[in-house]
């Protein structure tokens, strides 16, 4: 019998992160617990260098906690090995980073394709039409073969949007989308995350500096100094 | 293999990132193995040119020396803790006969063995060879022609004059190149060879080039029943000269010649180890040259691997966050490796033939131990194999390091410090 899909697609307890060494050592996240539930929205908000980049990093496997827990899908990741924790991120962790961090050499297309090229689940023609429908609903239908060196910074944050979706990951970490991105744009961005979030029931959690969007995400919880705020 | 083809596609786009070096990799390989196969192709081609040169004067193996053991001697001697001892003292004590009593039966015996192809009795000695110019020393070859033709190249050493012409007359002779130009001697001249009791006079039926100056300077044919009158040898011969099918296995056939007849038979790799043996440091020390070459590309590649791989950390991060594994990333810079090694080895081995053929053209006039007037190559496909299997040594040698180093990249650590 497969167990039941946990309705927690991402969980983490007591999170604790140093970083630097020696006199400069600091103790940047202060034992964090948070979960992330499918189909909704969570922002995360805070004054800079509260930790929140630090936070999604852990999330998405990017990096190991000095001490504390991560869950996805209910499995501990956090004592993992390299080779499990690399399969989590391709199956089940799409990552938009702070800044837009797509393979300059390749196409936008091609950027998309990378992680579905990785995880071999569709066939090519397949993974193709689905990497041109995520660009076409980010708004850049018309510019998938432009190389990503020759997209502006908001385009490029858009396809790391569509690249973050194209494995259908249960949980999306996005670390200001928006950012870069003109009003019409980030109104686009967040839409196509929050809606597909709620229909496929992925979970997305999202930092961000827009009181606004914070606003419009089913929950929000702001950080301060490595820590939640009650 | 589902796995291979985005790591080779993203291999393909990281090479083309950094053209002058991967160019300067590629130059370097392509240099690598097209001068080794050239370097090979020209020691060998030397190489090979003086054996055939050596074996078509002087033959496979020869017969000098009748051996008979002296083993009575020894035995009194034998107080020794070592019986070894007692073996290497009974070698030494060995006694040499100089010549053959009964070439015919010995000829008759040597014939069975299944490597030979041939064999000849010689009887040699030296007199001076005298005409109104000149009068040089001169060493005195008796053999039956059919016999010598089938254990030597004599048959195609002739410059000048005709082999046929030498069989037709009873006091022909065959003089080399360098003698016959210092007594000026053409076909027909007549010489003089001292004998104990005045001079006989013979006539140049040909001239004969082998390259080896000694030879060609010193050696006269003559048919071997006048040798044996101006000789006074009415029987026996000075030596037997021995071809074989398979040249290589001459000293085992040399070995076993000489434990069943009694004789002392020696290889040509024996009696011309002088001359092998600065062949194979000409050959090593080439080698060496080019070895160091190949060692350059290899830094180079090690380099420009190294350089990519330190400048692109970030996508290197950005693919492990997508799911790449460690060894996702250690095989796109091995296939990095490998297109630049194929490429380079292709464009190396085109090098190779080219540059062998031209060399091979080149005019060099060569006497002395060979004769040759154009550069010697050996067409080898092994060359080439030697060539690119120590490129891909090399190469891979070189990309192992820069592999590992992205391999082990920490995407956290990469996307902080870059996010910075
Ligand atoms: N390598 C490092 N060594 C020491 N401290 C570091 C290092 N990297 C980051 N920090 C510190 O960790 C803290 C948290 O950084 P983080 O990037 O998570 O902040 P953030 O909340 O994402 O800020 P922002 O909103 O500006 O992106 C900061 O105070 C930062 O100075
Ligand atoms: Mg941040």
């Amino acid at each position: 019998m497969p167990p039941a899909p946990d309705p927690l697609a991402l969980r983490c307890e007591n999170l604790h992160r140093y970083l630097g060494g020696g006199e400069g050592r600091v103790h940047v996240l202060r034992g964090v617990s948070f979960a992330a539930r499918r189909g909704e929205v969570c922002a995360i908000v805070g004054p800079s260098g509260c930790g929140k980049s630090t936070l999604l990093y852990q999330l998405g496997l990017l990096d190991r906690p000095d001490d504390g827990q991560i869950w996805i899908n209910g499995e501990q990741m956090s004592g993992a090995d390299d080779g499990l924790r690399t399969a989590a991120r391709s199956r089940h962790v799409g990552f938009v980073f702070q800044f837009h961090f797509l393979l300059l050499e390749f196409t936008a297309l091609e950027n998309v394709m990378l992680p579905m090229r990785k995880l071999g689940r569709l066939a090519p023609a397949a993974m193709e039409a689905r990497a041109t429908e995520l660009l076409t609903a980010v708004g850049l239908g018309d510019k998938v073969r432009r190389a990503a060196a020759h997209l502006s910074g908001g385009e490029q944050q858009r396809v790391a949007v569509a690249r973050a979706l194209a494995n259908e990951p249960s949980a999306i970490l996005a670390d200001e989308p928006t950012g870069n991105l003109d009003a019409k744009n980030s109104d686009l961005v967040f839409e196509l995350l929050t809606s597909l979030a709620r229909r496929n029931g992925q979970a997305v959690v999202m930092v961000t500096h827009n009181p606004e969007m914070a606003a419009r995400c089913d929950a929000v919880r702001p950080m301060r100094d490595g820590q939640f705020i009650p | 293999m589902a796995a291979a083809s985005p790591n080779l596609r993203i291999a393909l786009r990281f090479l083309t990132s950094r053209k002058r070096a991967m160019a300067m990799s590629l130059t370097c390989i392509t240099l690598g193995v097209g001068l080794f196969v050239i370097t090979r192709a020209t020691t060998s081609g030397f190489e090979g040119l003086f054996i055939r040169t050596m074996l078509g004067t002087n033959g496979a193996i020869r017969i000098e020396e009748k051996t008979q053991d002296v083993v009575g001697v020894m035995q009194a001697d034998t107080g020794g803790p070592q019986s070894s001892n007692f073996k290497i003292s009974n070698l030494e004590d060995r006694k040499f006969i100089h010549g053959i009593e009964e070439p015919e039966l010995l000829m008759a015996a040597v014939r069975h063995f299944q490597n030979v192809t041939g064999v000849a009795a010689v009887l040699t000695g030296s007199r001076r060879v005298r005409n109104s110019f000149n009068e040089e020393n001169g060493q005195v070859f008796g053999v039956e022609l059919d016999d010598f033709l089938q254990v030597s190249d004599l048959g195609s050493q002739i410059v000048a004059g005709s082999l046929q012409s030498f069989r037709e007359t009873p006091m022909g002779l065959l003089v080399g190149q360098v003698m016959a130009n210092r007594l000026k001697l053409s076909p027909g001249d007549t010489v003089l060879i001292d004998a104990d009791d005045g001079a006989v006079r013979f006539r140049v039926s040909a001239i004969y080039e082998t390259g080896v100056n000694e030879i060609d300077r010193q050696r006269v044919y003559l048919h071997l029943a006048e040798a044996r009158s101006l000789l006074r040898r009415p029987t026996g011969a000075s030596l037997l000269q021995i071809n074989l099918r398979d040249k290589d296995r001459a000293p085992a056939d040399a070995f076993f010649i000489s434990r069943t007849l009694g004789y002392s038979a020696i290889s040509w790799q024996q009696r011309e180890r002088s001359w092998l043996e600065v062949f194979r440091a000409l050959k090593l020390s080439t080698l060496l040259t080019v070895m160091l070459f190949s060692l350059i590309a290899g830094i180079a590649m090690f380099n420009t691997l190294a350089m990519i791989a330190m400048e692109k950390t970030r996508e290197i991060a950005i693919l492990r966050s997508m799911g790449y594994t460690r060894r996702d990333i250690a095989a796109i810079f091995l296939w990095q490796a490998s297109l630049v090694l194929a490429v380079g080895s292709g464009l190396g081995c085109l090098l190779g033939v080219g540059g062998t053929w031209a060399i091979a053209t080149l005019p060099v006039r060569i006497r002395g131990i060979f004769a040759t007037d154009t550069f010697i190559v050996a067409w080898s496909g092994w060359h080439y194999v030697e060539a690119v299997v120590m490129a891909a040594i090399m190469v891979m040698l070189a990309s192992l390091l820069p592999a590992r180093r992205a391999a082990r990249l920490e995407p956290g650590d990469v996307i902080r410090g870059s996010a910075q």
